[in-house]
């Protein structure tokens, strides 16, 4: 298809009379303010984090080798207090344990082979080894000065509990990985349906937003429910209204191509999350609050009341998302352009009023998700770039451009990787929904609630 | 190159002017073709035959199906039912470029020319039965340098005919759009047809550019091919079509010479809409 | 600031191990996108698959170096018909998605515990499975000039290496340039209009991606063969991203242009991380803002915004014609 967006927008009709261009005047003024403040708040945040992350690049240039890594439960939630024992050449032998974050970390002083064993009985219900006759794993350190991080690879426990208890556990995982990704999804959709742009940037709104999250409870020690609201609507105007009018509208407006485009947004994503990384560091950081919180047992599910509260309220956005989308008019106008921008653009409706609030509700919705994965499992700097395929996959699943298509897909792509767990190991369930992926787009592959094409 | 066969002019005499007529010397022949997309029907044939050697115009107001039909003889679309064949040889199923093989060529609405290949590219394309086309072939230059030498040559005269040959070793972006749709027949002739479907071939084009296109037209005839085109110049239909079908809301309403087709009632009816001739002020309540 | 040394490690890794691979890994994108306009994503996946073929064989099955090449070859075409079979009639960004999905699947099960055994999980595969080959090498000591430096397995890797990045460009260049070559870029403009013209063009499609596909696993080869290890991360979306910007760097559409577009890539990168380094180190730079382990993220960081910078400023490359624009957008 091809955008023809009518760049000659239809400014406000109120500009011609006083209080039209007082209006204006105080919207510039605003926005300058709004955005020297956002400015700001990046500086201090980027100097505060970089003084954390040098003050340990310090530390790590005087210690020698070391073997470590982290443990965390099949959601990917830290497990502390784990045991670890370490027997190495020359008769090394030690015992480490995880700690709150469930990392461990060992000294050795030699090359050769060391054989770490992981202390199964200190993995709490729920969790085991995926195998465990493998409970030692086996390092090879042929250079010295070159830390090796090592993996146990954790499960659902196994005999632990019934498969009906885990399908209902996974299935309320799935759901609630379907919202995460259905509330990032929805505003690619919507992007994609109103700009063309296929943005590999998306992810890094989710990575931007916990670190908003984090920096907000962390640094600036706001408590967790003052700190969410402000990032999401920190996240919105940021990574929605001022990337759309600082990066992309001006490339609409020079006329650079879709796929330009879209290589332009891998360029970004691959600069937003070395950025990340390098004022936040490797390490997935949790919120000081509610880190350990535990789970309630409701029925056959084990589920955290921060999970529950999280959840609800980003099915209540999406609520009113979908309802902003049916209901008001500019939600109707999204779903005009998102159709046929030409002929949506010439019946009156301002299409860059609409891809402008488009991208805050994206990125507002992305953030939000963001935020749900930091206060339930901790942000990382990879945090984006692991979901991003999965909303390619759901957007595509359900038929891209299409609203109702991006949630339906992300909630079949949520259930079937938590699901397909009862019968592939866990560390390949991202592989299960790629290749589900294939196979839908082989099938049908205008998606679930796509528009078939015609050629010619 | 086949040797042109010997065209029954007086087919038009005797074959019945009814949509669906059976000509006396078909090469393509449809029947039961149709087309729906959700609940529109695109396309409802009940019955077509082409004339060999014949030059045959499709009419029809827009949004008549001309082009879909185009598409679904030629294996660009599929239809939900009918058969047709070309040359007695049943063509369901076959994708678009066995359709081209088989010898039935067609030209796009839209012009396709090449826009980053130069016009000699354009048209050495064209050619059938490349062995430099082959994967393993094309490593070889010596495999296909005399073949390709000799496609050369009858592109450079195709292109003499055709009054582009200043122009070969110009991307075809360069060319202004008559001149692409002249680049487009001419490279369909490379192919050796033995029909041609054009589709809207004066679409755009200046009339000093018209006329040479319909004396190479005329000449497709003379060389014993069958061309089969849609148009809607109205002149130039009448003046070089043996035959002309004419088809609305997906289906054929009328088949006959030029002039009978012209005064065709319900032809002009589907053109110009039922109550073309009444008073307007009588219109306005019922409008 | 030791200049000398910045210039004779930038000069090095121009026409170094990784210029190498990089050149073969855009050849091969210049076959599928430059020339058939394929938009494949998932390079990154031929190249893990060339370099996995390379180290498994020889260290879990004892099979000689010479035949983990053909079984390489081998996998790579393999990879290249499941890719192909679904996707190649699908529209331009569909096959993007899926060629990324498929690359992340093959990393995924790299990594994965469960292969463990075979593939070395996500600690990838180290040992001498490049014995044979280095055991044929004539040098045995490296180069060590002030402007260049190489020790004597790179040096056999850069030599044998540039050997067949010169072959394939070579053989490349007479493919594109005969019908077969015209075929292609005639479906990089319109395949409907080949289709008219008696082509076969899913079959056209399949053999580039192939070839392109092969060549990329090269790249795999002198990866894994260069270091004596094969590691899963570093197949990532984030390889077929930079084999891209190479590839647009050198203006694609031209034979030498991804080896050229390597070339100065990692003349770039390297030049801007060693001059980072000694600015760190020697405290012109103070460490407040960039600390010692943060100087390879920077890089990272500027080829990001330089992939931005060049399709927005100059998406034909250094050496294409902005007429060619092989980047035109025809969703």
């Amino acid at each position: 298809m091809e955008i023809a967006l009518n760049l000659a927008s239809v400014t406000s009709k109120n500009n011609s009379s006083l209080i039209g261009s007082l209006k204006s005047y105080c919207r510039h003024f605003l926005f300058l303010k709004a955005s020297s403040i956002a400015i700001l708040i990046l500086l201090s945040f980027s100097s505060a984090i970089s003084l954390g992350s040098s003050a340990s690049a310090a530390e790590e240039a005087a210690t020698p080798t070391k073997l470590y890594g982290t443990i965390s439960g099949k959601d990917g939630a830290p497990l502390p207090n784990i045991g670890v024992a370490v027997i190495g050449p020359e008769g090394f032998a030690k015992d480490v344990a995880t700690d709150a974050e469930g990392k461990w970390e060992v000294e050795i002083l030699t090359k050769g082979t060391f054989n770490l064993t992981i202390n199964q009985d200190d993995l709490p219900d729920g969790q085991a080894l995926t195998d465990p006759t493998k409970s030692t794993v086996r390092a090879n350190v042929f250079m010295l000065g070159v830390d090796l991080r090592l993996l146990f690879p954790i499960g659902p426990g196994v005999a632990k509990a019934s498969t009906l208890e885990r399908s209902a556990q996974l299935a309320v995982d799935g759901l609630i990985l379907g919202l995460i990704i259905g509330l990032a999804a929805l505003g690619l959709s919507l992007i994609f349906g109103t700009t063309g742009l296929t943005n590999f940037a998306h992810g890094e709104i989710l990575t931007f937003g916990g670190l908003l999250l984090y920096y907000l409870s962390a640094i600036i020690k706001l408590p967790v429910l003052v700190a969410a609201p402000i990032a999401v609507l920190l996240g919105a105007f940021i990574s929605g209204f001022l990337q759309d009018r600082y990066l992309w509208k001006p490339l609409r407006k020079r006329g650079t191509g879709l796929i330009a485009m879209l290589v332009v947004s891998i360029g970004l994503a691959i600069f937003l999350r070395y950025f990340f990384l390098f004022l936040f560091g490797g390490d997935t950081r949790q919120l000081p609050q509610y880190a350990g919180q535990a789970g309630l047992e409701i029925g056959l599910v084990n589920i955290t009341p921060k999970s529950i509260l999280t959840t609800v309220i980003g099915i209540i956005f999406i609520i009113l998302a979908t309802f902003w989308l049916l209901r008001t008019r500019m939600g109707k106008a999204s779903r005009a352009v998102s159709d046929n921008p030409a002929l949506a653009s010439a019946s009156g409706i301002d299409v860059q009023k609409v891809i402008k609030a488009v991208w805050i509700l994206g990125a507002g919705l992305a953030t939000y998700a963001g935020v749900i994965v930091t206060v339930n499992q901790g942000v990382s700097f990879l945090m984006g770039q692991d979901m991003l395929l999965l909303i390619f996959a759901a957007v595509t699943l359900g038929g891209l451009g299409t609203a109702n298509g991006a949630l339906v897909g992300s909630l079949i792509i949520g259930l079937f990787v938590q699901l397909s767990t009862l019968f592939i190991p866990t560390e390949l369930k991202y592989v299960g929904a790629l290749i589900v992926l294939i196979i839908i787009l082989v099938v049908r592959p205008q998606g679930i609630l796509g528009k078939k094409e015609r050629i010619g | 190159m086949q040797k042109p066969k010997s065209i029954d002019a007086s087919f038009a005499l005797t074959t019945s002017p009814t949509p669906g007529s059976a000509k006396s010397d078909p090469i393509l022949v449809a029947d039961k073709i149709a087309r729906q997309f959700g609940g529109l029907t695109a396309v409802n044939v009940d019955h077509l035959e082409v004339q060999r050697g014949s030059i045959t115009a499709l009419i029809g107001p827009n949004g008549a199906g001309k082009t879909t039909f185009f598409n679904l003889l030629t294996g660009y679309d599929t239809p939900n039912s009918g058969t047709w064949s070309f040359n007695g040889r049943a063509l369901n199923g076959i994708p678009p470029h066995k359709v081209a093989r088989l010898g039935m060529v067609r030209t796009f609405q839209l012009t396709k020319a090449l826009y980053r290949l130069t016009v000699i590219e354009n048209m050495a394309l064209g050619a059938r039965g490349q062995k430099g086309e082959s994967v393993l072939r094309s490593v070889f230059p010596w495999m296909w340098r005399a073949q390709e030498a000799e496609i050369r040559e009858r592109a450079t005269a195709i292109l003499t005919n055709f009054k582009l040959i200043e122009k070969q070793d110009d991307f075809a972006a360069a060319l202004s759009g008559g001149q692409r749709k002249l680049l487009e027949m001419a490279r369909a002739l490379m192919v050796e047809p033995e029909m041609v479907m054009l589709d809207e071939p004066m679409a755009g084009v200046n009339p000093a550019l018209k006329q040479s296109l319909l004396e190479h037209i005329k000449e497709l005839r003379t060389e014993g091919k069958t061309v089969l085109f849609v148009e809607h110049d109205m002149d130039m239909v009448h003046e070089i079509s043996d035959w002309v079908i004419v088809m609305a809301q997906g289906e054929i309403i009328a088949e006959g010479t030029p002039a009978s087709v012209m005064g065709n009632q319900q032809v002009i009816e589907a053109y110009l809409g039922a109550h073309h001739n009444e008073d307007l002020s009588a219109n306005q309540e019922g409008a | 600031m030791d200049f000398l040394f910045i210039a004779q490690q930038t000069l090095s890794a121009t026409i170094g191990v990784n210029t190498i691979i990089f050149a073969l890994a855009a050849i091969g994108l210049n076959m599928h996108f430059g020339y058939t306009g394929l938009l494949n994503f998932g390079q990154a996946g031929f190249l893990a698959i060339g370099a996995y073929s390379v180290a498994v064989p020889v260290i879990s099955f004892g099979i000689p170096l010479w035949i983990a090449f053909l079984i390489g070859i081998f996998n790579s075409v393999i990879f290249a018909l499941l890719l192909g079979v679904p996707t190649l009639k699908l529209r331009a960004d569909y096959l993007a998605i899926v060629t990324i999905a498929a690359a992340e699947i093959v990393r995924q099960i790299a990594r994965s515990a469960t292969f463990n055994e075979w593939l070395g999980g996500s600690d990838g595969i180290t040992g001498k499975f490049g014995k044979d080959f280095f055991a044929l090498n004539p040098f045995k000591s490296g180069l060590d000039t002030p402007i260049l430096r190489f020790n004597a397995n790179d040096l056999w890797v850069v030599i044998t290496g540039w050997s067949l990045v010169a072959a394939i460009t070579f053989v490349m260049w007479i493919m594109v340039n005969s019908p077969w070559g015209r075929v292609m870029r005639a479906i990089r403009e319109d395949e409907d209009a080949v289709r008219s013209l008696g082509k076969n063009v899913y079959l056209y499609k399949m053999q580039s991606l192939i070839i392109g596909g092969v060549i990329g696993s090269m790249g795999g080869f002198v990866y894994a063969l260069s270091r004596q290890s094969v590691q899963p991360d570093n197949y990532g979306t984030a390889l077929t991203f930079f084999a891209y910007t190479v590839l647009i760097l050198g203006g694609a559409a031209r034979v030498f242009s991804p080896v050229v577009g390597a070339m100065i890539f990692w003349f770039l990168i390297v030049f801007i991380e060693q001059v980072l380094r000694q600015g760190v180190t020697n405290n012109v730079i103070p460490h407040w803002l960039i600390g010692v382990n943060q100087v390879s993220q920077i890089r990272f960081m500027l080829m990001g915004l330089g992939l931005m910078a060049l399709m927005i400023f100059r998406p034909q490359g250094i050496f294409g014609d902005k007429k060619e624009l092989a980047l035109d957008a025809k969703a």
